[in-house]
């Protein structure tokens, strides 16, 4: 797979490592009422969609960025890339 | 119609004529007490042992395309119970006992051949590691054996034991491990349940629960609504796209992992070796093929099938173990889906819905826990409550914080 970096082009995927699913950008309020509850949630329970997932790959050898890759699980088609700064920067 | 080697004769000799089909393919009824969703050798393990142990008349498998061709059809074969933590190791023993008396119970030839395992160690920190899983091993009663370099020398002299990085130090054994054939366990298991009247009804997908009041009531299917009073769900794999239809978020990545099947050869591969430097384990086929495969390949994937980088990383992984194996050709390569959990134990559990049960998440390692989990989710299915050698595989452990965590790396299902 060739994963479309915005900086730097068409990178083989093996230039990377994986980390899951990008909701895991948005961690739980630790300061909530039910925090605990909230982060059992996010650290063991995944949507695992067959289809478009929006996943979070680090740039490992290459310029150390992570990227909001969208790909299509069924396919394994490369929808697109951003990088996570910007996803997150786009989010406040 | 019962096998035996006076039957075989027999047949021979009157022109084959009175062997009968092994199941039934009936129209599915209105309704059934227990319905399995899922007819792989899990599926129809459950239906076998819950119409043979626990005595149940009205039970259905739903298959949505032919059974034994997920996973079932797609492993390397290997049985074995040498794991190391109390959660998991006794159940994987009672699997190991339930396959050494598998084809009596069945009275089918499932070819399970108890030809060992050889975990291969490479450090001295490997072989304390491999000694403590060795001593649980024999706590369990799986019996285990440390080897010397010279033992394994003489077993498996072809291995390359003076790798420059990886010499081979010696290696954990057990001996009554090996190889079965997928096909015949999931169709002895499909003709034992058949013969005790479980409905295997085949190319009949679930497209959803119908659930009212927090009670299961039945399942739509491409063959129209089929009711239950319990429904277990059995589609390891496929967990995640299964149970969203019940509304429920699972513990669970799907992944795929590759597997690698070699031309014929003669007789060459005693039992089954694993790598311990890389991730590579390979056996030999009674058809002669290194049956052979490493890694998933790591990210979320419902394709069935993988990609190239971990093809090119399983070769290596041979290569640097045994040489010769660069002299082959390779036949075949396949894919198929794994739900990796979040510690790399599987789940066999009640979920919040009544009357709806779940069994997966087996990571790549379900084909050996065939029989106990059909055993274990049909107690389950019986008498809500947990066989005794699977309490830990609960869905609240990880809340609870009781994960089963043999490799130690958290909640990173493509590290397991």
């Amino acid at each position: 797979m060739l994963i479309p970096h915005p900086l730097l082009g068409l990178r083989d995927s093996q230039e990377f490592t994986y980390l899951g699913d990008a909701s895991l950008m948005q961690r739980p309020d630790a300061s909530a009422e039910n925090a605990e509850a909230q982060f059992c949630d996010y650290v063991f329970l995944r949507d695992n969609p067959a289809g478009v997932h929006r996943e979070l790959w680090f740039h490992e050898q290459g310029d150390r960025s992570w990227l909001v890759v969208t790909r299509d699980t069924t396919t394994h088609e490369i929808l697109g890339a951003e990088l996570a700064l910007d996803v997150k920067g786009a989010a406040k | 119609m019962k096998f035996s080697g006076f039957k075989v004769v027999k047949e021979a000799l009157t022109g084959h004529k009175g062997w009968t089909q092994l199941w039934r393919n009936p129209e599915p009824k209105p309704a059934y007490d227990i319905v399995i969703v899922g007819g792989g050798g899990h599926g129809l393990a459950t239906a076998y042992y819950l119409a043979k142990v626990y005595g149940e008349l009205s039970i259905a498998v739903l298959e949505k395309g032919w059974i034994g061709s997920g996973n079932a059809g797609r492993n390397t074969t290997i049985i074995r119970s040498n794991y190391l933590l109390p959660g998991n190791q006794p159940f994987y023993e009672f699997s190991m006992k339930l396959w050494e008396n598998l084809e009596q119970d069945t009275n089918f030839n499932s070819m399970v051949s108890q030809r060992s395992i050889i975990n291969l160690i490479h450090s001295d920190g490997q072989r304390d590691a491999y000694r403590r899983r060795g001593n649980a091993m024999m706590l369990s009663d799986a019996g285990a054996k440390l080897l010397s370099r010279d033992d394994i020398k003489r077993m498996v002299p072809f291995l390359n034991f003076d790798n420059a990085r990886f010499p081979i130090k010696g290696g954990l054994m057990q001996s009554r491990a090996g190889t079965a054939r997928h096909d015949g366990v999931v169709w002895g298991y499909a003709r034992g349940a058949d013969q005790r009247g479980v409905d295997i009804i085949q190319n009949c997908e679930v497209t959803g629960f119908k659930i009212e009041n927090g009670k299961v009531l039945g399942v739509e299917t491409s063959r129209g609504f089929i009711g239950a009073k319990k429904v277990g769900v059995s589609v390891a794999g496929s967990s995640g796209r299964v149970m969203e239809k019940a509304g429920m978020r699972l513990p669970i990545e799907s992944h795929a992992l590759q597997a690698f099947v070699s031309e014929g050869l003669k007789p060459t591969i005693p039992g089954v070796i694993t790598f311990g430097a890389g991730h590579f384990y390979v056996s030999q086929s009674d058809k002669g093929g290194l049956v052979f495969g490493g890694d998933i390949d790591g990210y979320n994937s419902y394709a069935q099938r993988g990609n190239l980088p971990v093809v090119e990383d399983v070769l290596e992984g041979g290569m640097a173990l045994m040489p010769m194996i660069g002299r082959a050709r390779l036949l075949r390569a396949w894919g198929g889906l794994v739900d990796m959990s979040m510690d790399g134990s599987p789940i066999i559990d009640k979920t919040g819905i009544d009357g709806l049960y779940f069994n997966g998440a087996w990571n790549y390692g379900g084909f050996k826990a065939t029989p106990a989990a059909g055993y274990t989710f049909a107690h389950l299915l019986a008498t809500d409550t947990p066989h005794e050698t699977a309490t830990a595989f609960r869905f609240d452990r990880f809340n609870r914080g009781y994960v089963i965590d043999e490799k130690g790396v958290g909640a990173q299902p493509n590290l397991h």
